[in-house]
């Protein structure tokens, strides 16, 4: 894991419905909680998506971000995995700089990071990359130099290693 | 059995035990309102301002403890509701509220009337739902009434489009309840209680700290039992005001910015708090940094994000108060306490706090004590917000459970006229002083209409001082006396006012004339208003100023000569 001390991973299953997102970042908001990224999508259930929040923040802070999330009532699972054995990814899409002179050099920066070029056109480049939060700030920095035109970024997702299902925090 | 929406609505509010209505129609609920003669046990009091409808249901849900209802129609009836929904969320009282929406095909147009009320109630709800098919209304209802009392209680609203109330679909029975995101834990953990157990055993000077979780979980035995049995001491909070005889030799008064000195130096002394359904909110508090620094906590409450929000715990136990006493009192064994408790007693006899002093004017806090005589602190006491408030709390003698209804969380005022109407509502051969403000009064007094409509003979005192009182008295104490827009030079004559509603009117004007008044308001059949033209510039005492500590507190001012 390489998140930095101040950055906690949260995830929550939660229902599918029109609002949630609005309950939840109201929450947040009221709160006066920081989410440094957030990322919805479905789950393996049908009706029901699965968040990854990346909260800044000290433990107490997080573990009542993490109460806080499941006194939501569409809210059904609320689990805090910062400390544990855990995979995360986001992806990002960087559109750099890239002429005759410097485009050689961008592609062994690419490889470098496992990335892929996924447009050329004149004058620019889309690279994609994927991996923790670290790594793809890594590559934007590095590709900077080139000069960076647009990044966008998923926000992480995040998932425990090794055990099957993820318990509940107790509440 | 094919069914109009409106139709499911009274059918599910009557499932679900709901015998009162209190609200005002228009366009969006009227196919609602059209619908009630089909369901003559569903009674609806029609008030005067939707603003009365909410703190009503609140003054009706706290006496029986069922949700009360309210109807509004959509955009500003909806929006009326606000404040009296924030009130309920702040202080854990369910309720579900029914409004009207505009027709779906209209949604997000800004058609007339159109308010996004989930959306404006979204941070002062327990939970709230926006029905877009009949066919989920008898589901949705369901839920709202178990969300609303169940767990932390509090207000739930279910927005209804117009076109929805009209819409016919095949009614059948909800099933169970299918709610996978909502679980509250009821049953204390046994391997905290046990904790909890010892850390009690061991303490030389604990007090038990109950608030309104107690009343809510209707915790007295227990709550008894437990102080009785190891003699700790009980301090409530403004919410948990009546959860404990004031009458008992255990009982300690109650703490934090207006609260007795005494009980605020018991916890700044204590070694163990044993926090009951409280919330360490900051009227008790103070700096919250500084509160009871020589102490360990005990923290009951059966919502979890309450726990560790503004004080470090050291055993947390989630659960339903009752549930987690019943468990505790099993496991504590008895013990005396007796250094401790002379200390208590000491701290009662050298700050006894509500002393008052020796003269021939008009004191709104001698009004109180006269009201909690004659009644012997039998009546169900409603509040405003401010200085007649605290006296209230401080000077009437609340003898029997959940007979003090304030608002203490949003500090509401308008809340003293609804809320006791809805509280003799609740309890109709009740006694019902509602203590008001000049000020809180001329909020909502558009309910007296109300009140005599539907005969309810709720008695007023109007602790009449002519001011906004408490912001007076924080000009006065923090702004050199700059009384900036707290005076009121334009009031009505309430006597006359009263009388215009065909209530029975009295004024007070002379400390002699105290008891005689509130008599013949406890003789007359019917609602009374007694006007009591009180001394304008009093203070309430003890004071300790916001986030400082109780070595700031200013006990009473030094001038005064006092009497018992
Ligand atoms: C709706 C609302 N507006 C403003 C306040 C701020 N406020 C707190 S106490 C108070 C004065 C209340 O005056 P009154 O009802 O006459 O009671 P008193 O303090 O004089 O006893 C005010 C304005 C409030 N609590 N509620
Ligand atoms: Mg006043």
């Amino acid at each position: 894991m390489t998140t930095t001390t101040d950055k906690h991973t949260i995830t929550a299953l939660v229902e599918d419905q029109p609002g949630v997102l609005n309950r939840i970042s109201s929450m947040f908001r009221r709160r006066g909680y920081n989410i440094s990224s957030l990322a919805v999508g479905q789950s393996e259930t049908d009706g029901l998506s699965r968040m990854t929040f990346v909260v800044e923040g000290d433990p107490e802070t997080v573990e009542m971000v993490a109460k806080n999330l499941h006194k939501l009532v569409e809210v059904i699972k609320v689990v805090n995995i910062s400390s544990g054995n855990t995979v995360s990814r986001e992806l990002a899409l960087v559109r750099v700089n890239a002429d005759v002179t410097t485009r050689s050099e961008i592609m062994q920066i690419v490889d470098i990071f496992r990335a892929k070029i996924v447009d050329v056109s004149q004058g620019t480049l889309i690279v994609e990359v994927t991996g923790d939060e670290n790594k793809v700030d890594s590559l934007v920095d590095l590709l900077r130099t080139f000069g960076v035109h647009e990044v966008m970024r998923t926000g992480t997702i995040a998932m425990s290693r090794g055990v099957s299902y993820e318990e509940d925090t107790p509440g | 059995m094919n069914m109009r929406g409106a139709q499911i609505v009274c059918k599910s509010l009557l499932r679900e035990g709901c015998d009162v209505v209190f609200g005002i129609p228009g366009g969006a609920i009227l196919p609602l309102y059209q619908t009630l003669p089909e369901f003559p046990d569903l009674r609806h009091i029609l008030v005067r301002h939707e603003q009365g409808a909410a703190h009503a249901a609140d003054g009706y849900a706290r006496v029986t403890g069922k949700p009360g209802v309210a109807f509004a129609t959509s955009g500003p009836g909806a929006t009326n509701l606000v404040t009296g929904i924030a009130a309920a969320q702040m202080d854990s009282v369910p309720m579900v509220i029914v409004t009207g929406q505009v027709g779906r095909p209209s949604i997000g147009t800004d058609a007339f009337q159109e308010t996004d009320i989930t959306g404006i109630t979204l941070p002062i709800t327990k939970h709230n739902f926006l029905v877009m098919e009949a066919k989920d209304i008898a589901r949705v209802i369901k839920e709202a009434f178990f969300i609303a009392n169940s767990g932390r209680p509090g207000p739930v609203l279910v927005d209804i489009p117009r076109d929805v109330f009209m819409e016919e679909v095949d009614y059948e029975e909800p099933l169970e309840l299918d709610l996978p995101g909502y679980k509250p834990t009821i049953s204390g953990n046994n391997r905290q209680i046990k904790k909890a157990s010892a850390l009690i055993q061991s303490a030389k000077r604990p007090v038990i700290l109950a608030g309104h979780g107690v009343i809510i979980s209707r915790a007295y035995d227990e709550l008894k039992e437990l102080a009785e049995r190891a003699q700790i001491p009980v301090i409530t909070t403004l919410l948990g005001i009546s959860c404990f005889p004031e009458d008992h030799v255990l009982w300690t008064g109650w703490p934090g910015m207006h609260g007795m000195a005494y009980s605020s130096l018991a916890l700044d002394e204590a070694d163990l708090i044993v926090a009951l359904g409280m919330r360490f909110d900051d009227r008790i508090t103070g700096n919250a940094e500084k509160f009871s620094s020589k102490s360990k906590k005990i923290h009951v409450d059966i919502d979890p994000s309450e726990i560790g929000k503004i004080i470090p715990v050291d055993v947390p136990i989630v659960g339903d108060v009752k549930d987690v006493l019943v468990k505790l009192n099993e496991l504590v064994e008895p013990s005396t306490h007796s250094d401790w408790l002379k200390r208590i007693e000491t701290l009662k006899k050298d700050h006894p706090s509500l002393r008052l002093p020796e003269t021939d004017k008009l004191l709104a806090r001698q009004v109180i004590r006269d009201i909690s005589e004659i009644t012997e602190g039998n009546a169900t006491i409603v509040t405003g917000v401010g200085q007649h408030q605290m006296w209230a709390a401080q000077h009437y003698e609340f003898k029997n459970p959940c007979s003090l209804l304030t608002s203490g969380g949003s500090g509401t005022m308008g809340y003293e006229v609804p809320a006791a109407m809805g509280a003799q509502v609740a309890s109709p051969d009740g006694t019902v002083w509602s203590i008001a403000g000049d000020g809180g009064f001329q909020m909502t007094l558009c309910e007296l209409a109300t009140i005599v409509e539907n005969k309810l003979p709720v008695k007023f005192a109007i602790l009449n001082n002519g001011f906004l009182g408490m912001v007076r008295q924080w000009q006065e104490i923090f702004f050199e006396s700059s009384y900036v827009s707290t005076g009121y030079s334009g009031n009505p004559d309430f006597v006359k006012l009263a009388e215009a509603y065909g209530i029975k009117g009295i004024r007070v004007t002379d400390k002699t004339q105290v008891k005689t008044a509130i008599q013949d308001a406890m003789e007359h059949d019917g609602p009374v208003l007694i006007d009591f033209i009180v001394e304008q510039e009093e203070n309430v005492y003890p004071m300790i100023p916001s986030g400082m500590t109780v070595k700031d507190m200013i006990e009473e001012p030094s001038s005064e000569r006092v009497t018992v």
